[in-house]
């Protein structure tokens, strides 16, 4: 399952990025990483573009990008 | 005294320009979303027989060069001459922070920490040991908090004594199985007697993270032979172990286990339960469907306030003017003194002086916006559209900015880090309507529409402006900015009440810079329009129009003929001249010379257009209407079409000479400018002649 298929309100584990370097170095520094706990915290209409927390850091993603991030 | 030089690096969003402000009592702009610092800038100050010189970087999430911003942190500190790294952390948000600070401890060079935030840290429950944490790292960290102004002395002794500390060891401790490598280099280098001004540790470490400046120093040399296959050896280790051939993975794992170990080690959580207030709110201000009503009403009802209680002072400041004018003239009499002072510099200064309440309502609404943490939502909630015309949510960040001023705005696109993205954001900032182009419609629709509308025209005005920009965006994506779209991830700061000292700070800095360029820019082009609009003299038609005013039967017919020559002088005037000269250019939209020259002298700064405006309508007026204040001489001398079409030509038209200079700079040269006022002025003329035959039509 991807990152953009997971609905408001549930938890996930990251199981791995299928993005290039960057923008995997950029989710790195996010602390997006391979093993991290992720929340889904709202959507934009249409579910264009998701917020999520991780730990304590709240991202908006949009929605062709957390297709990248797999999740369990 | 020594110098010490200070590299402040740190995320975005963690305070390091506030700890400056609060250390080195500076005033550098703060605000709650990345990308508020985005030049680096210098503070000095004097403490304990040391000067401190402070860099003040941009925000940093990692040193891999994603945005502009992090290229200019990453330069510097690879190519600058400094004495020590001043690493700001943000508390709440250890893990992620320490990340970046296990990339400087890379960069071998001296560190001090600040784990700034702490008083919210402490509300929230994290507990960190600061005294294990700087042990693990082997640097100093020291708690901060920029807002209650604790732990400043502190971190200024720590900055001290780093700077005395003679050696510079490597602190960094990998896992076993990459210190193990490291270990093997290290030694083999120590045996070769290799000398580098780096420890060797580091440079192991640049060997294995294949860095290429470090390759092509040993290439020349004849130790390479055996080192390369040490090397190679290394590599070999390092893929079996983490199953991957990605030497970057490998590190990025690296420090990550490192930051994560030392959050373990050192930091305590209180567990928490209830829901946080940012959650509270977020779950309102960034519901799916909610979410963009709430937004648009915010703003409009930003644009009520500034019309409704701007209007109230502004009332005041007009009558002053106008009896300030009135005073001078009967003071000093009919000379041209009089004329300089009273109709050139007080009618130019007091136009744009009208309008301090208004800015400062603006002013006022975009800080909060920019403070609270409120503006990276809007982004989130507008990517969606923003990317079907073409743009990019961080895009809104400059464009609000914009709001404001355009010269900030566009220096704020340079968070966007796809050049295309960026260059496609400058060439729209101008269409959302800066600060000082609010005299200008306050003017008008104080003028032509009823009080109880005029803060909806207002908001109107301005959304029409950010629509038609948007609309812009999209045509310049499909005919020239073509190209893969930029990924969208975004940090969205918690909420922070800005304390009132700091909203206080901005806004008074507006307005004392409104103000300053009041007296002095628009000053100096008051009495350059006043002198424009007063010469060449005619004397021949003059001492005619003098004895025909003599010869003049009644009162009334000396009255008129008094009119005519102001009006015969003024017409005939330099900047008559060349507004007739223009006046092809300008009357299909309805515009007479005046209202020509207005438009033209704007280019130089958009305050200045009410400036020309107060001046020529002023002089030119009919004696029974010099009396009257600025708005109803608008309103007696320009038709509802034409007002019309001037505001549409005012969005629109090229920003003044500051921001264009700015937009040159940032868009990379020359030419883009002569393209921003060909795709400006072509768009604003289109538009005004359209709304100009539609009001006539419709009127």
């Amino acid at each position: 399952m991807t990152l953009d298929q997971l609905k408001k309100g549930q938890f996930a584990q990251i199981k791995a990025i299928k993005a290039s370097k960057e923008l995997k170095n950029r989710f790195i520094s996010f602390g997006l990483v391979k093993g991290a706990k992720i929340y889904i915290e709202s959507y934009s209409l249409a579910k264009k573009t998701i917020e999520v927390r991780i730990n304590n850091t709240r991202l908006a993603i949009r929605a062709t990008e957390a297709k990248k991030v797999e999740v369990i | 005294m020594p110098t010490i030089k200070i590299a402040l690096v740190g995320q975005p969003n963690v305070g390091k320009s506030a700890l400056i402000n609060s250390v080195g009592n500076a005033h550098l702009k703060v605000g709650n979303f990345s990308g508020v610092t985005v030049k680096k800038e210098v503070v000095r100050f004097s403490h304990d027989d040391y000067d401190f010189e402070i860099t003040d970087l941009p925000g940093s999430y990692s040193l891999n060069d994603y945005t502009i911003e992090e290229r200019v942190t990453r330069d510097y500190l690879d190519k600058s001459d400094y004495d020590l790294i001043l690493n700001v952390i943000d508390s709440t948000n250890i893990e992620r922070n320490l990340y970046l600070t296990t990339e400087l401890l890379s960069l071998n060079k001296k560190l001090v920490v600040a784990l700034n935030m702490n008083d919210e840290a402490i509300k929230e429950g994290v507990d960190i040991n600061a005294l294990q944490l700087g042990k693990i790292f082997g640097v100093p960290c020291i708690k901060t908090s920029a807002i209650e102004k604790t732990g400043i002395d502190d971190l200024i002794q720590a900055l001290i004594k780093a700077y005395h500390q003679r050696e510079n060891r490597f602190h960094l401790q990998f896992s076993e199985v990459y210190e193990e490598e490291i270990e093997h280099i290290v030694s083999f280098l120590e045996e070769k007697k290799v000398h580098c001004k780096i420890s060797l540790k580091a440079l192991a470490i640049k060997l294995l993270r294949e860095d290429k400046a470090t390759y092509q120093r040993f290439h020349e040399e004849p130790v390479w032979v055996e080192l390369q296959p040490i090397v190679n050896h290394a590599y070999q280790h390092l893929y079996l172990h983490y199953d991957t051939k990605d030497l970057d993975d490998i590190f990025n794992d690296e420090k990550l286990a490192l930051a994560k170990g030392a959050v373990v080690e050192t930091v305590h959580f209180e567990k928490q339960v209830k829901q946080t207030l940012t959650e509270k709110i977020d779950s309102l201000l960034m519901h799916q469907f909610v979410g963009l009503p709430i937004f648009l009403l915010l703003m409009w009802g930003l644009f009520q306030l500034t019309f409704e209680i701007g209007s109230i002072p502004m009332d005041w400041i007009d009558a002053f003017f106008t009896a300030l004018i009135e005073g001078v003239k009967s003071f000093l009499g009919d000379t041209e003194l009089a004329s300089v002072i009273a109709d050139g510099a007080i009618a130019g200064v007091g136009a744009v002086v009208l309008f301090l309440p208004n800015i400062l309502i603006l002013f006022f609404g975009i800080s909060l916006l920019e403070t609270t943490g409120y503006m990276s939502r809007v982004a989130f909630l507008l990517d969606g559209f923003f990317h079907k015309f073409g743009l990019h949510g961080k895009s809104f960040i400059p464009l609000v900015t914009g709001f404001g001023c355009s010269v900030p705005a566009y220096m704020a696109a340079r968070t966007l880090k796809n050049d295309r993205d960026r260059l496609l954001t400058l060439f729209i900032i101008g269409f959302m309507s800066c600060g000082a182009r609010l005299p200008i419609y306050v003017l008008f629709v104080g003028a032509f529409f009823a009080e109880h509308n005029a803060g909806n025209i207002l908001f109107l005005i301005y959304i029409s402006g950010a629509l038609l920009g948007i609309l812009a965006a999209k045509i310049l994506k499909i005919t020239v900015f073509k190209g893969d779209d930029e990924p969208f991830v975004m940090e969205m700061p918690k909420y922070r009440l800005p304390s009132l000292k700091l909203i206080w700070h901005t806004v008074s800095a507006q307005a004392m810079m409104y103000l300053k360029k009041a007296g002095t820019f628009i000053l100096l082009a008051s009495v350059l329009i006043w002198f424009a609009s007063n010469y060449p003299k005619h004397p021949e038609i003059e001492q005619q129009f003098q004895v025909q005013i003599e010869q003049a039967q009644t009162e009334q017919i000396a009255v008129e003929l008094k009119n005519e020559l102001a009006l015969y002088q003024l017409e005939h005037s330099y900047l008559g001249i060349v507004g007739h000269a223009s006046e092809p250019f300008f009357s299909p939209l309805g515009y007479d010379w005046r209202m020509a020259v207005a438009l033209e002298t704007g280019l130089a700064a958009k305050e200045v257009v009410v400036a020309t405006l107060g001046i020529l309508y002023g002089l030119g007026s009919e004696e029974d209407e010099a009396s009257l204040g600025l708005v109803q001489q608008i309103r007696e001398n320009i038709s509802f079409p034409s007002a019309l079409s001037f505001i549409v030509f005012v969005m629109i038209y090229l920003p003044c000479l500051a921001a264009s200079m700015v937009f040159m700079r940032e868009a990379g040269g020359g030419k883009y400018l002569v393209y921003l006022f060909i795709f400006t002025t072509v768009t604003a003329w289109s538009l005004s002649f359209i709304t100009y035959r539609l009001a006539l039509f419709l009127t």
